[in-house]
C-alpha cells in the first residue's frame, strides 16, 4: 500500500509535468542563466579560475532546486489538492516519498543538461569519471531534495513560503553543497583520489539516509494542523 | 516568579560588575597579550551558545511528538539566546583571532560551524516571526533537523578545511584556565538560566492571556 | 481496513487558533441515511469544523466519534488515521482536482490513492455518474464551473464513503447543475450515507436537510431537525444573541 502510494504520486506528479513542461522549463532556464551569470563574474580572458566549476555547478543546482521546490508545491496549493492528499487513505509519509521522487526526476533531468554547459563554459573535464559523478551528483540531489521536499510541504500554508523556503533550506544543506562541491572537484583532480571521493560519496549517503528517515518520520506530525 | 529569582538576578548582575576586576587579575598571558583576556568571555558564551541550542532542539523534538505547549515555549526561548549567545561568541572570536591568527576571519572547523548553528537559529525566530499560523510545527522542524545536522556540518567543514591547506596556526590554548574562567562560566551559565525563565514566563503569560480571551467571549 | 460506522457524534468540539476560536464546544449528531446542514454566515467556524471531522485539523478540546473510533485532543487521528480517511468523502471549498489531467485521469489517480479495487473502472461509472462520459479525456482546466463542480463531487465519491462532508457545494453553480446535485445528495441518503453539508444558501437547503444545525461566531446556536422555512428560522436564530 505504502509503495502504491508513493508510485501513483510520482506517475500522477510526471504526467502533469510532462503535459505542461512549465517547472521542467522554467528550472531549466532558470540555471543556465545562474551559470551564466557566474560565467560572466568569473572568466576572465577566456579562463575561468581553477575548481570554479564544481562549484558554480552546484549553486545552480541549490538556486534552480530552490525554484522547482516552490513550483511544485504552488501546483499543490491552487487548487487545494495537497489537502485532497492528505485526505487520502495512504499512510501520509508515502506522499511524502512521491513528491521527492518526482523532485529527483526533474533534478536529474535538469543536472543532465547543467552538466556538460559547465563544463563546456568553465573548461572544466566535469565527465572525465562518469560513473563517480554519477554518483555524487545522486546522492547530493537526493539530500537538497529530502530536506527541500519536507520544508517546501510545511510552508504550503504560510503566506511567505518563497521567502522562507530558502531562509530555511540552505543552512541545512550546507553539509550537501561542500560535500558535493569537494568531491565534484575530486573529479577535476589529474590523479583521483578515490579514499577522499569514498569519504565525501560516505557522508553524502549518510545524510540521505537520516534525513530521508527523519523527514519520513516527521511528515505525519508537521502536517496535521 | 519563583523566589529564587531576584536574589539570583542580583548575585548575576554582581557577578558581572565584579568579573573585570576577577579578569585584570588573572595571569598575563604573554604572547598573546591583553586580547587574550576576551577569552574569558568568549568561551563561557561559547558553551552557553551550544546549551541553549541543544535545549531548543530537545524540546522541539519533544513538542513535535507531544503537542506540549510548554515545550514549544522552551524551544521558542532557548532559541532567542541562542542567537543572542551566538552574537556574543561569533563578535568576540574574530576579535581573539586578528590578534592570535592574523585575520578577522578563518575558515576554522569550529568557527564555520557555530557560523551555521546560528543561520539554523536565526532561521528559526524568522520563522515564528513570519511564518504565520502554525509556524510553531515547522519551526520545530526547523530545530530538529538543525540539531540533526550538527554532525554534518562539523565533518564536512572539517575535510574541507583540511583539502584547502591554509597558513594559519592552529592556536594552542592556554592550559592554565584557572579561576578567573570558571567565574566567567559561572556568570554566564546563571544568566543563562534567568534569560530562559525569564524567556519562558513571558511565553506563559501570553499563553495564559489568550486563554482569558478566549474565557472572555465564553 | 477501513473504519465502519452507522453514526458521526460530535461531543463539547472546540479548536482555538491562538486567541481566535474557530469552533466552541460544539455538540450534533449525524445519523446514517440523512443529510445535516451546517448553516451560518462566514466566519461561523463551518469550514474549521468540515477540516476537523475530515482528521485534517486536530481538536483543542472536546471529541468526535466515528461510531466507536474517538478522536480528541490527546488522541490525534494518528493511528486510526488511515482507516478513518477512507470512510470519509470530503468535497473542499477549492476543487481538489489537477487542472492539467484529464477528468478521467484525475479520477483515477484519486481512486487509486483511495485504494478502489478498479481505479479506471471506478473512474468511467463517476464519469457516467456525473453526465461527462463525452468529455472525459479532456484536462479538466478546460471545465466550465458547473462541470468541475460535477468531477469534484464524483472524486470525493469515487470511494463510496460512509461520511461525506461537503464545505459550500453550490456556490457558482446554475439552476440545472444545483438540481443535479441535490439529487445526487438525496441519492446518498437513500444509499444510508450520512451527509454533512455547510452553506449558506438557504433557498437550495430548505426541504433537503433532515436537520439544521445553525452556528454563528464558532458556536452553536440551535440544531432544528426537520427544519421548515429555513430563511426565517435562519433569521430569527441569527438575531438572537448567543449565549
Amino acid at each position: 500500500m505504502f509503495l502504491r502510494g508513493v508510485w501513483l504520486v510520482v506517475r500522477k506528479d510526471l504526467t502533469v509535468e510532462v503535459r505542461s513542461r512549465e517547472i521542467a522549463y522554467t528550472t531549466l532556464f532558470f540555471a543556465v542563466s545562474c551559470v551564466l551569470i557566474f560565467a560572466f563574474a568569473l572568466v576572465r580572458e577566456g579562463r575561468a579560475p581553477d575548481e570554479a566549476a564544481p562549484a558554480v555547478l552546484w549553486v545552480a543546482i541549490a538556486f534552480a532546486g530552490t525554484l522547482a521546490l516552490g513550483r511544485t508545491f504552488e501546483r499543490e496549493r491552487q487548487a487545494e489538492t495537497l489537502r485532497a492528499l492528505l485526505l487520502a487513505p495512504v499512510d501520509r509519509p508515502a506522499i511524502y516519498a512521491g513528491k521527492l521522487l518526482g523532485m529527483m526526476a526533474l533534478l536529474l533531468a535538469a543536472e543532465f543538461v547543467l552538466v556538460p554547459l559547465v563544463a563546456l563554459l568553465f573548461q572544466a573535464p566535469l565527465l572525465g569519471h562518469p560513473f563517480w559523478l554519477t554518483g555524487i551528483l545522486a546522492t547530493g540531489t537526493l539530500g537538497f531534495a529530502a530536506v527541500g521536499t519536507l520544508f517546501a510541504a510545511m510552508l504550503v500554508r504560510a503566506r511567505t513560503r518563497d521567502v522562507l523556503l530558502p531562509v530555511l533550506l540552505y543552512p541545512i544543506t550546507v553539509p550537501v553543497i561542500i560535500a558535493g562541491v569537494r568531491g565534484t572537484a575530486l573529479l577535476l583532480e589529474p590523479e583521483l583520489d578515490v579514499a577522499l571521493l569514498r569519504f565525501w560519496l560516505a557522508l553524502l549517503v549518510t545524510f540521505d539516509v537520516v534525513f530521508v528517515t527523519l523527514a519520513l518520520w516527521t511528515f505525519e506530525p508537521l502536517m496535521t494542523d | 516568579m519563583p523566589k529564587w529569582f531576584l536574589p539570583a538576578a542580583a548575585l548575576c548582575g554582581v557577578m558581572f560588575v565584579a568579573s573585570p576586576v576577577v579578569i585584570a587579575g588573572a595571569p598575563y598571558e604573554s604572547t598573546m597579550g591583553l586580547v587574550q583576556k576576551i577569552f574569558y568571555f568568549h568561551m563561557p558564551a561559547a558553551v552557553m551558545f551550544l546549551v541553549s541550542a541543544v535545549i531548543c532542539g530537545v524540546a522541539s523534538a519533544r513538542f513535535l511528538f507531544r503537542g506540549d505547549p510548554a515545550q514549544d515555549r522552551l524551544g521558542w526561548a532557548a532559541a532567542e539566546l541562542t542567537v543572542l549567545f551566538g552574537i556574543i561568541a561569533l563578535v568576540t572570536g574574530p576579535l581573539w583571532a586578528r590578534k592570535a591568527w592574523g585575520v578577522w576571519w578563518q575558515w576554522d572547523v569550529r568557527l564555520t560551524s557555530s557560523l551555521m548553528g546560528w543561520m539554523v537559529a536565526v532561521a528559526y525566530l524568522l520563522v515564528r516571526k513570519y511564518g504565520g499560523p502554525g509556524s510553531e510545527k515547522l519551526a520545530a522542524g526547523l530545530a530538529l533537523f538543525g540539531m540533526a545536522n550538527v554532525p554534518f556540518v562539523y565533518i564536512s567543514v572539517n575535510y574541507w578545511r583540511t583539502i584547502h591547506p591554509t597558513t594559519s596556526v592552529v592556536p594552542t590554548l592556554p592550559t592554565s584556565m584557572g579561576g578567573p574562567l570558571w567565574f566567567c562560566f559561572a556568570t554566564f551559565l546563571l544568566l543563562l538560566v534567568l534569560l530562559l525563565r525569564l524567556r519562558v514566563r513571558l511565553g506563559e503569560a501570553h499563553a495564559r492571556l489568550d486563554a482569558l480571551h478566549l474565557a472572555l467571549d465564553e | 481496513m477501513r473504519a465502519d460506522f452507522d453514526e458521526l457524534g460530535v461531543e463539547e468540539l472546540s479548536r482555538h487558533f491562538g486567541r481566535r476560536r474557530a469552533v466552541s464546544r460544539i455538540t450534533f449528531n449525524v445519523a446514517a441515511g440523512s443529510i445535516v446542514g451546517l448553516l451560518g454566515p462566514n466566519g461561523a467556524g463551518k469550514s474549521t469544523m468540515i477540516g476537523l471531522l475530515a482528521t485534517l485539523i486536530r481538536p483543542t478540546s472536546g471529541l468526535i466519534r466515528y461510531g466507536r473510533l474517538v478522536v480528541d485532543a490527546g488522541h490525534a487521528a494518528g493511528q486510526h488515521g488511515a482507516a478513518l480517511r477512507a470512510a470519509i468523502g470530503v468535497l473542499g471549498h477549492d476543487l481538489f482536482l489537477y487542472p492539467e489531467l484529464s477528468a478521467l485521469e484525475n479520477l483515477t489517480f484519486f481512486a487509486g490513492l483511495h485504494g478502489v479495487a478498479h481505479p479506471h473502472r471506478a473512474a468511467l461509472e463517476a464519469l457516467e455518474h456525473a453526465g461527462l462520459d463525452a468529455r472525459a479525456h479532456d484536462p479538466v482546466g478546460s471545465f466550465s464551473r458547473g462541470m468541475r463542480q460535477r468531477v469534484a463531487l464524483e472524486r470525493a465519491l469515487i470511494h463510496r464513503p460512509r461520511l461525506v462532508l461537503l464545505d459550500e457545494p453550490f456556490t457558482g453553480l446554475d439552476d440545472a447543475s444545483t438540481g443535479r446535485l441535490v439529487s445526487r445528495l438525496e441519492g446518498l441518503r437513500e444509499a444510508g450515507t450520512a451527509v454533512l453539508l455547510a452553506t449558506h444558501d438557504l433557498d437550495v437547503a430548505d426541504g433537503l436537510l433532515d436537520a439544521a444545525v445553525f452556528l454563528k461566531d464558532g458556536r452553536l446556536v440551535d440544531t432544528v431537525v426537520q427544519p421548515s422555512a429555513l430563511r426565517a428560522t435562519y433569521r430569527q436564530l441569527m438575531a438572537r444573541p448567543v449565549s
